[in-house]
């Protein structure tokens, strides 16, 4: 560091600091900047030790006035509970055929219902309730075990076909492959492609026809018509859970299908198995 | 400043300030501004105006918990946005136009900063007299006196400075009710923070700090550069006549006598006879201050001026300066102008033809189509209808394509939707193709959602598309 020396073109003096010969003009800072910036550094260790701040090998130091995201993260969870719960308890014990009259219990159950599918359903209903083969769509008026709110709201709560549940719905399609030859397979894919109006082989279709009034009729109806109380599908209309094709009508007959859904009661409070049965009837399929 | 003192503190304090009364055109001018800046800011949120029911009937009202802003006859909503960050460039463009033609203008006769300065001097020069009893009270020892004086001075501050906060918050609530809660301290904590945040600023701004904000904390002195060349009008000193100064009379002298006048009316401490220099706000009070004494000693005014960089070398030469038009008028002022008016007349143009019914369609591609039991295949589009009345409204909606398509709506048998006042509703819609329709096997069909006002028949349309089984997935 150089003495300051006066600067005679600028009529100014310097710093003192040269560099390389460059020397730095002395402009003053206001005194008062100075103490702001003091003031700055006080604030940062009142700061520092008021608030979580300084990293320690696992954790950091909490800060005496014991603030953490987490907490409040939590608070605000707890705030938003309670000021949910009545809504809740209205919306666990409601009549859920009468739910659409109450507009507000309705909007909230509908938007309560729509994150507990998205944390629930979605991984095989889809995210947008589309379903995937094997899956139902939820989206359509085609409904395995009746799609009326109550209808809907059973199957949430008990599953399907599982073990876990007394209630769950129950049915079990016999794998055919050990009652009928192939060729009479072939031609019950026929019988049932013709009820459903896709391509066919005409010539198989009336002993398809008989074939499926001996075996199939019991319980997917005499038309095909399908039975809900045991859910079996309508046969006739354009939805195919599986796929409508022959290698894939041949394997279902053979092997059978036995879908599976857990059940989500006690998983899921009462308040939101109402939730997600009110969001998926309002999804466009609702009955 | 020589080589024989010592060299200055890289820290320097602020030097006091005493800036003598002043009349003169240019100060009468800035009386009448500051009269009409500070009516503006302290009057405009009691304007009121009626809108109808179940609206705000306040004239200005930036309703930020109801995300709307208010204009007299305008409301803006948020997605109307772009109406403010228009203002917010024509404001932008207005500070460029201005600076290039007359300097630093705002400055001087209108940013805030320097308004309520003028004001906190007044009623200083109004408590401790005029600038030389200013200096003697600040040299003098803190006895009862000086006590008193600048007690009563910092309490009338104080005042001014909560009423200038104090009407902040009034732009943001109904003025009359917010006005009671404070008082009965029923309003809310933000309320009083920010009262109490824009009081302490004002007060000390105002009071202490003054010419400092603009030196040190202001950006615009900095940026000015940029914006002014050397056909802008600024205050400036006519040195080729007025040196050399003095006060001899033997025909030597200039026309300056030295007398000091322009150097204490200043707000900012500076000595216009230096130049041009960064911390001249153009306030002009320099000008009626030098030309009152040219007058007293039978000189010609204007040694002090609003005075144009090119026109030097002409009145050096003893030419007369070009008029002001013609420096005013220069492509750089030309290409501001017609940039602030194409905004300014483009938001205008955008203000009258917006749509009075606000309908947004997005439709649902998860999945893209769904196939019904019957074979139909059925979209489904989330339209928001927005409702800027003060009454609820019932919209009808339709749609119109080539193709034979349904509408069907969710949750009602019904194609019409009642939307509550000043609501926007989400209403999902069904859009269904027979499976023998054309547009069910298609890929995608041009459709036509429209919506029309029961009451008044207003009608509006947003265009969008049908997915059929060859759309992809």
């Amino acid at each position: 560091m150089d003495e300051p020396r006066y600067d005679e073109a600028t009529k100014t003096y310097t710093t003192g600091h040269s560099y390389d010969g460059i020397e730095e003009l002395n402009t003053p800072l206001p005194r008062w900047w100075l103490w702001s910036l003091y003031m700055t550094i006080v604030w940062a260790v009142i700061y520092s030790i008021a608030y979580p701040a300084w990293p320690l090998v696992s954790s950091a130091t909490a800060g005496f006035l014991g603030y953490s995201t987490r907490g409040e993260v939590a608070q605000e969870i707890a705030r938003v509970e309670a000021a949910n719960a009545e809504l809740n308890t209205l919306l666990a014990n409601i009549d859920l055929t009468v739910l659409k009259d109450n507009e507000p219990l309705h909007q909230f159950a509908v938007s309560a219902g729509a994150s507990v599918f998205a944390n629930n359903c979605s991984q095989c209903h889809g995210s947008g309730a589309a379903g995937a083969v094997g899956y139902p769509n939820l989206l359509d008026d085609d409904w395995l075990w009746g799609g009326d709110i109550d209808a809907i709201a059973v199957t949430v709560r008990h599953g399907i076909r599982n073990e876990q549940d007394e209630d769950a719905r129950y049915s079990e399609m016999p794998a055919f492959g050990d009652i009928l030859e192939a060729e009479e397979i072939t031609s019950v894919v026929a019988y049932v492609q013709s009820l459903s109006g896709l391509d066919h082989n005409a010539e198989l279709v009336a002993q398809g026809s008989e074939l499926f009034a001996d075996n199939c009729s019991a319980c997917h109806g005499e038309t095909g018509m399908g039975d809900r109380t045991q859910g079996a599908p309508n046969l006739t209309d354009s939805v195919w859970l599986y796929g409508g094709s022959d290698a894939v009508l041949t394997d279902t007959i053979t092997n059978a299908r036995f879908g599976v859904m857990p059940p989500w009661s006690p998983r899921l409070t009462d308040a939101q198995i109402n939730a997600v049965s009110a969001y998926v009837h309002q999804k466009g399929g609702g009955e | 400043m020589s080589n024989s003192e010592t060299p200055p503190s890289l820290y320097a304090a602020q030097e006091p300030i005493f800036p003598r009364r002043v009349t003169g055109f240019f100060r009468t001018f800035k009386w009448w501004i500051m009269a009409a800046t500070l009516g503006i800011y302290y009057l405009t949120p009691w304007i009121r105006w009626d809108r109808g029911p179940n609206l705000p009937d306040q004239a200005v009202l930036i309703d930020l918990s109801g995300r709307r802003f208010y204009f007299f006859w305008i409301e803006i909503w948020p997605h109307e946005f772009y109406f403010v960050a228009g203002l917010l460039i024509m404001a932008g463009l207005g500070l460029f136009l201005f600076t290039s033609a007359l300097g630093r203008v705002w400055c001087g006769y209108t940013c805030p900063q320097t308004v309520w300065t003028d004001l906190f001097i007044l009623v200083e020069r109004w408590i401790e007299g005029d600038r030389n009893a200013r200096v003697r009270l600040w040299r003098a020892k803190w006895d009862m006196r000086k006590w008193r004086l600048r007690v009563t001075k910092w309490l009338v501050w104080l005042m001014i400075a909560i009423a200038t906060g104090g009407a902040w918050v009034f732009y943001f609530t109904d003025a009359p009710q917010l006005a009671v809660d404070l008082a009965t301290f029923d309003a809310h904590p933000v309320a009083y923070a920010t009262i109490a945040v824009l009081t302490a600023t004002t007060f000390v701004f105002g009071g202490f700090m003054r010419e400092q904000v603009c030196i040190y904390m202001c950006p615009w002195p900095r940026i000015q550069g940029a914006m002014m060349d050397e056909d802008t009008i600024t205050v400036g000193y006519r040195e080729w006549r007025g040196e050399p100064r003095g006060k001899k009379r033997d025909g030597t002298a200039g026309d300056c006598i030295d007398c000091m006048a322009c150097v204490n009316v200043c707000p900012m401490g500076i000595d216009i006879r230096d130049g041009q220099q960064m911390e001249c706000i153009t306030c002009a009070l320099c000008i009626d201050a030098c030309d009152d004494i040219m007058v007293k000693v039978g000189k010609e005014r204007g040694l002090i001026d609003y005075l144009a960089l090119s026109d030097e070398p002409i009145e050096r030469a003893g030419g007369a300066a070009k008029p002001v038009w013609k420096h005013i008028l220069r492509p750089r002022t030309l290409v501001y102008t017609f940039l602030w008016s194409t905004i300014g007349l483009g938001l205008i143009f955008a203000l009258f033809i917006r749509a009075e019914i606000d309908m947004t369609v997005s439709p649902i591609r998860n999945p893209t189509f769904v196939t019904m039991s019957d074979g139909s295949i059925r979209n489904a589009y989330d339209i928001r209808l927005r409702n800027k009345h003060g009454d609820d409204r019932e919209f009808h909606l339709s749609l119109s394509s080539e193709d034979v398509l349904r509408i069907g709506l969710e949750g009602t048998e019904l194609v019409s939707v009642v939307v509550p006042a000043n609501e926007t509703k989400l209403q999902r819609v069904y859009v269904t193709a027979r499976r023998e329709d054309p547009s069910a096997s298609a890929g995608r069909t041009d459709l036509r959602f429209w919506v029309e006002d029961v009451v008044t028949g207003e009608r509006a349309y947003t265009n969008s598309v049908f997915n059929g089984k060859e759309a992809a997935q």
